[in-house]
Parts: structure tokens; sequence; C-alpha cells
């Protein structure tokens, strides 16, 4: 396995955009020719030697980034990734692995907003928090990941998995608002609680809420209960009641979701 | 003071029945010349064209580009912007969209694509601002819109009074106010209808308090059209659109204006032609492939192109453009509010409805022609089918009604379609069944030719607006607007489509007003686009009478009076056309 190691040389100022920073775009290229990748900061393009120290440790097969240090203010880190695979040591900006088809890229620290938009395949790990529309749709679009997994090891934001259609995320603590918006397939699964508006505009996947919702959405109706139901391959121990919706939108909706009694 | 000389090129010039013939062409001062002086030789631009395909610049008399609906469209679709983005350059601005393009995106893309002329078909009044605004912004094209009038309330008022002479009057006083190129039709007496959530579905069928059917408003604002001597016919957005079995209406709707004279009278220098450049026809038919469903339902949908064909085949007096679907995204918009209700209950997706107070009303919603979705899939053969199988040239126009049936980047492919069965042939294979199981365009053989697809992309859009006093073909005194393509006549294999579609897609070189503006798809100069409207003339005693009536309603708008008219400030470089008699005249009168 190759290593691409990359320290952050110091405090950013406007964030950066570094699509470069991603297995495939890196992959074959000599040491120097890492550090002359360019990435948008505002409105100049500059090398990626002016915000990483580069280092090389030539093998054989996939490529693994490391990422040192505080990159909260780098964005678009391992966008459009497909193999390999990134791991970065701290947090990280907003949009990392969006629209990734392959790989996987664990975060320990915390990731921000639009974190695996439009993601169709590979895993992307968080082990801190996520801010806003994890494994959503883009603006606009009603189409957001549609394969792969996401895991997150604190909590999330708002509209996390909104017009989810395939692929499978789950957040071990709370979510906010809008969680499982749109969604029409695929499983989000969230341990603790959530605020409100769960599932609106569903027609289809599963949602589950294990830790309760504080203010339900009006379009779904109770379909029945379930004791210790299997989700995203494991047994939920204790009593779940079933719900479909959401009727807002839809005559005949095939969303579920599950909230334990 | 600049000449140019584009040298040894392969010319197809339709209005100058020019096919193919190595021909030198000589540009001075922005205008075609038929040769020029020693002097001027030497100081001159040489363009090598030899084993090039030459034409006259793009002419698209059918786009939807600038105004309040296409802003709507691009404010709807961020998701429509983020994939697709044009980087600046040191002359040109950044822009994005795909089916929406930010107004600059779409000046270079058309530039870049050898079009140099571009009309937007339509432009409701009371937005007519904000249309001339977008247009002020788009770069390099020449542009123009036409006003929708097919539901205006004093149209149908003084229509319902059988009152043609005010209703020119109304027309000509509009049309110099708002500097609108020519009138467009939008679903006659229907969209009024829309205001209660109801719409006409036969011509003869009355609406709502006007009282007025879409066979009375299309007979009424054609004969009007020829009163007054505009450059272009009606442009006709008929009633039923997007309905399956709509190819029976379009068909009737089309007959109206039979037996009327077309009376063009634009008082403008024209160009030399060896062919008449005016107008033959009275009615011109809008995307004609959304106007010719066949079928009663979507499940027994089939192409009903077969008797709006045959119907435009047997007249004289009309023109079509077909509207093609080239699948792929697209963003429809139109002025026919409850057609784009009919889409929403079909699709579910995000739109928008607007009412568009005393005049018309609008609508957005974005839409996705599949290959796998047999409705599109007959809609993509349809759209060919209307221009191969209608036998004349001159009576097809080809567009993709940009967004609505697809985007106006895809005219190369849909020009290549027309040009190679084998490019049809493996779209159908790739496509839903349908396609040539419910529609006739398996059995075309026709292959159109270069010649043919400069009558469909040049000659015939400007001599239907009669935009042909100088643009859609090389005669002395036309407007020196060229499109070189990398496309030897000798040698062009239609076997070998996907050479030809980018070939036609990113010309050798774009020429406006006798200066390259484009290479290869690469924007290379950014002049400022003209602006024609029309200024026509009607009785003043009329008019006077008309703007007291005109005044007295005005209490129904938002706006005020002072403020309706588009002020001649918004105009960079207008180019007004004065109709029926010299504007000056009118002045006097006063």
């Amino acid at each position: 396995m190759t290593e691409i190691i990359l320290e952050v040389k110091g405090p950013i100022g406007l964030t950066v955009e570094a699509e470069a920073v991603c297995p495939h775009r890196l992959s074959g290229l000599a040491p120097g020719e890492i550090e002359a990748q360019l990435v948008w900061q505002g409105p100049a393009q500059l090398p990626l030697s002016d915000f990483f120290e580069v280092e090389v440790r030539e093998g054989e097969g996939e490529v693994r980034i490391a990422i040192e240090g505080d990159a909260s203010r780098i964005k678009r880190i391992g966008q459009g990734m497909r193999s390999g695979c990134i791991e970065i040591d701290g947090s990280c900006g907003m949009h990392l692995g969006e629209e990734m088809e392959g790989g996987s890229i664990l975060v320990r620290g915390n990731a921000g907003s639009w974190a695996g938009m439009e993601m169709r395949g590979g895993l992307l790990e968080i082990e801190g928090d996520a801010g806003d529309h994890v494994g959503s749709a883009h603006r606009g679009s009603w189409r957001g990941m549609s394969g792969g997994e996401i895991r997150i090891g604190g909590s999330a934001k708002s509209q996390l998995g909104g017009g989810m259609i395939g692929g499978k995320i789950s957040v071990a603590r709370d979510v906010q608002n809008f969680c499982a918006i749109r969604q029409s397939g695929g499983l989000i699964l969230v341990h603790g609680r959530a605020v409100r508006g769960v599932g609106a505009e569903m027609t289809g996947g599963v949602a589950a809420v294990l830790g309760g919702i504080e203010r339900f959405s009006p379009g779904f109706v109770e379909t029945g209960m379930e004791e210790d139901p299997v989700l995203g391959g494991e047994k939920r121990p204790g009593t779940f009641i079933r719900y479909c919706g959401d009727y807002a939108i839809s005559k005949n909706p095939k969303g579920t979701l599950f909230v334990r009694g | 003071m600049s000449s140019l000389i584009i040298k040894n090129g392969c010319l197809f010039d339709p209005l100058n029945g020019i096919d193919g013939e190595v021909k030198d062409i000589f540009i001075r001062d922005g205008r075609v010349v038929t040769d020029l002086s020693g002097t001027q030789r030497r100081g001159a631009q040489v363009i090598d064209a030899a084993k090039k395909t030459v034409m006259p610049g793009g002419v698209d008399s059918h786009s939807h580009v600038a105004g309040a609906k296409v802003n709507a469209g691009r404010l709807m679709r961020p998701e429509d912007h983020i994939r697709t983005v044009r980087a600046r350059t040191a002359i040109t601005h950044g822009g994005s969209g795909y089916t929406i393009p930010s107004v600059y995106k779409q000046g270079y893309d058309y530039a870049g694509m050898g079009y140099t002329t571009v009309f937007e078909a339509a432009m409701p009044p009371l937005e007519a601002r904000h249309t001339h605004e977008e247009m002020g912004a788009t770069p390099v094209l020449d542009m123009g819109a036409y006003m929708v009038l097919g539901n205006n309330w004093f149209v149908m008022r003084y229509l319902k009074d059988g009152d043609i002479d005010r209703t020119a009057a109304y027309i000509a006083w509009m049309m110099r106010t708002h500097k609108a190129y020519g009138i467009k039709c939008v679903n006659p007496a229907g969209v009024e209808n829309w205001g209660w959530a109801k719409n006409v579905n036969s011509l003869d069928e009355p609406n709502i308090h006007f009282d007025i059917t879409p066979r009375e408003v299309i007979r009424g604002l054609a004969e009007a059209n020829e009163l007054l001597g505009l450059p272009m016919s009606l442009h006709l957005h008929t009633n039923n659109l997007g309905h399956p079995g709509n190819w029976e209406i379009t068909r009737e709707s089309l007959k109206i204006t039979a037996g009327l004279a077309p009376s063009s009278r634009a008082q403008v220098p024209w160009a030399e032609t060896r062919l008449d450049s005016r107008r033959q026809q009275t009615v011109y038919l809008a995307h004609a492939q959304f106007c010719s469903f066949g079928g009663t339902s979507w499940r027994d949908f089939q192409s009903g192109a077969q008797g709006v064909i045959d119907y435009v085949n047997s007249a004289e007096h009309v023109v079509i453009d077909n509207g093609a679907v080239p699948f792929g995204p697209a963003t429809a918009m139109t002025g026919d509010g409850p057609a784009i209700h009919d889409l929403y209950m079909l699709s579910g997706q995000k739109w928008s409805n607007t009412d568009v107070e005393l005049e018309c009303g609008s609508g957005v919603i974005p839409f996705v022609y599949a290959k796998s979705s047999p409705i599109s899939s007959i809609q993509w053969a349809m759209g060919l089918e209307l221009l191969l199988r209608i036998k004349d040239p001159w009576k097809t126009i080809m567009t993709t009604d940009h967004p609505n049936g697809g985007v106006f980047t895809e005219y190369p492919q849909v020009m290549t379609w027309l040009m190679s069965r084998k490019a049809r042939d493996q779209t159908a294979s790739e496509c839903h069944k349908w396609a040539y199981d419910r529609s006739s365009l398996g059995e075309v053989d026709r292959e159109m030719d270069l010649f043919e697809m400069a009558v469909l992309t040049r000659a015939n859009p400007a001599r239907t607006i009669g935009i042909s006093f100088r643009k859609g073909h090389l005669g002395a005194g036309a407007d020196g607007d060229v499109t070189i393509y990398d496309i030897d006549p000798s040698t062009l294999d239609p076997a070998h489509h996907q050479n030809l579609a980018s070939a036609l897609a990113r010309p050798y070189c774009t020429i406006k007003d006798g200066a390259v503006i484009a290479r290869r798809g690469e924007v290379l100069a950014v002049p400022e686009g003209r602006r024609f409207y029309c200024q026509p003339f009607s009785d003043q005693e009329e008019e006077k009478e008309m703007l007291s009536d005109l005044k007295e309603w005005f209490k129904y708008y938002t706006v005020g009076f002072a403020n309706y008219p588009v002020p001649d400030k918004y105009l960079k470089r207008p180019a007004p056309i004065a109709v029926n008699r010299p504007l000056e005249a009118l002045a006097r009168r006063r």
C-alpha cells in the first residue's frame, strides 16, 4: 500500500476546496507532483504544498491518504472517491466524501455539513459529530445517497439522509430536524433522539429512531407493534411502534418509521 | 474599416440557391459584399476554409433564454447548475447551468456552437422589462422576443367585438411600448380559464367571462398580424398541448389561417437573395412534436404526427418548428399554465405557476426524458418524424423548444439524427421499443444533407420570422455572420455519426459581423448583441380611442401606466424595424 501523509501546516484562513485530496487523483504521482496539485482558496488556485507537508511512502496496491492536524477548514476531501482509503486524524470541513463511489474514509474528529452528499458506494465513518445534510441530495435535487454506508459515532444535525434512495446511515447519538426528509429507499438508524419532522415527505425506505421523537410528523399512521425488530442486520431489543407515511405527500406511501414504544 | 475573406469553403446558402459550391465570401464592415477592392483585399483577414463546410450563422427562431419564467427555472433548480460549469476566461464571465444556463453561459454556448441570432419565444408584456434586462446581459447574440397575446384581456375584448382594427392598434402600441418582435399565441382562450382552474378543450368552446373561442383568437390575431404587416407570422402554441390525441385540434388550428394572404411590410433594406426571402406562411406552429400526440391516453399513446404531416404537406401557409426531444434532463417552461399542471400531476415534481394579471399565465417544471420511458421514446421519434416526413424543408425548422424538449446544446445531436439513418437506428436500439413501434420513424430512409440542414437551421428560421432581410443567408448586404464547420462535404459519411455530431457541436469558427468570435467552442470576442423589435404603425384615431380604453382598464393592473413601458435605456444596441410606414409619420400626426 502506498501511503501519502499530508500534515496540515498551520491555521488556514479562507476555507480550501481540496478535491485533489483523493486516492485516485494522487495515485502514481511523485511527491513533487502531489505538492503541485492545485486547490482553490477563495478566488485563487494554490498548490497543495501551501497547506500541507507532503510525505509519500511508496508501496504496492491501493493508496491510503493520512491527514494529520486540523483539517476543519479544508473542504471536499475525498470528493468523488472511487477506491483506497483516507484517514483524517482530527476534524474536517464540509463536503467530505461527496459523491463517493467506493473506498473508505475515517474521520476521528468531527465532519462538516454535506458529508457523503449523493454518495453511491463505499464506507464513510465519522467518529465525532457531523453537520447538516449528511448523505442528502444537493439543494434542489430529490435524489440523495444511493448506496454505501455512513456511520456517525456522535450526533448529526438537520436533514440527515434527505432524499435518500439507498444505502445505510447510522447515528450513535442524536439528530436534529427533518431527518429522513423525502427518503424513498435505504435505511436510517438513529440510536438517540430526534427533534422534529422525521420522515417528512417520505415515500419509501426505513427510518428508525430508537431514542424517541420530540415532535412527531403529522402525516404518519400507526400500522402495528413489533418486538425486537431486526434493523440494519441487528436485533433491536424492545417494543417498537411501526408507522407508515408520509400521507402528506402521497396517497399510498411506502415509508416505514420505527419508534421505540 | 475591416475586411474579411473566407476562401475556398464549400458554401451552403439555400436562400441564394448555393448547394456546396466552392466559393469565396467577402465581408466588409460587418456586411457581406460581392467583392473587395485591391487595397481592401491587401488589408483583409483571410480564413482558409478549404475542405470545410461554410454556412450562414445559425438562427434560432424558438428558444426560451430570457425573462421571468427562465429565471424562475434557474432559481428553482440549483441542482441543474452544480455539475455544468463554464469557467471564466480573460474575456468571458463564468457561468453555470445545463437546462437553464445563466445568461452569460447561454450566449457563449450558442456562439461556440455557430449560432449568432436567437429569439426568445414568449415574453409576457408585464415581464418585458425583465426579458430585456436578460437579453441585455446575454453576450454576443442578436436577439428579439415574441410577445404573448393569446389570452390578453384587451385582445379578447376587442376580438369578441369583432374589431380587428382596434386589436391591431392595441398590438401596434404594445409592440412599440414593450419592444417586441412578433406575436406569440399560447393556448388561446385556455390560459384565461386556468385562472378559474379550468381550460378549454376544443376550438369552439368559449372561455369564461370573455366568451371567446380559441378559433376566434387565432383568426383575429393572425388577421391583425397581416393587417399590421409584421415581419413574422403568428407563432402558435395550440390548445390541448401535451394531451394524447391532440394532433386533430392542431390540424384544425392550422386550417384557421388558410386563405389569409401573408403581408410582411417591414420598412427595411433587403439584402440580395436569389430566392424570395419574404415569408410565405400565415401561421408558424411552435414545437409541433408536443402538438402531434396520438392515442387517447398514456396507455395507447402513439405518434399522431401523420395527421399533422399530411396537412402541412398539402398546405402552403404553414411552417413548423419541431421541438425535438433529444433525451436527458429538460425544464418545461411555457405560458400554458394548465399544461404544466398536467405535467406535475404526471411526475409529482416541484413546479411553479404564475398568473400574469390581465395578460397571460406561465409555469415551470423540471422534467427528464428517459430512454427507458416509452412516452419519451415516442416523443423522440416524433420530433424527427415531423422534420423528415414533411417533404418541403422550407416548411420546417429544427428546434428543441429549449429547454422544453431538450437543451439547445443538443442541436448537433438532433442534426445528426436527421442526417444519419444509422444514428437513428442506434438510438432506437438504446431506447424503449415504442419509439419505432408507435411512430413511422423506423420506415423513414431519408437522410438530410448539409443543404437541407442549412435550410432548417439558418435560411428557414430567418425567412419564417422575417429577419431574412439581413440574417440566414450570405447575399450582398447580409450580416457577416458565418459558421465554418470542420466537415468536408466530399468525404462526409453520415454513418460515422459520432464524428459528425462533434464537428457540428464545435465548429472550426463562428464569425459575427465579420469578426471571428469563437473557435472550436472557445469564445474569442464578446461583441454586444443587437435587439430587434418592431415598430408597427396603425391608424392614429383608432390608437387614441384604444389608449383611452386601455387607461381606463389599467386600474386592474398592479403597476402604474407610466411604469409599464420598457424604457429606451434598456436596449444597449437597439435595431428597431419600422413596419407599415416609418414611425416619423406617426410622430408628425400626433
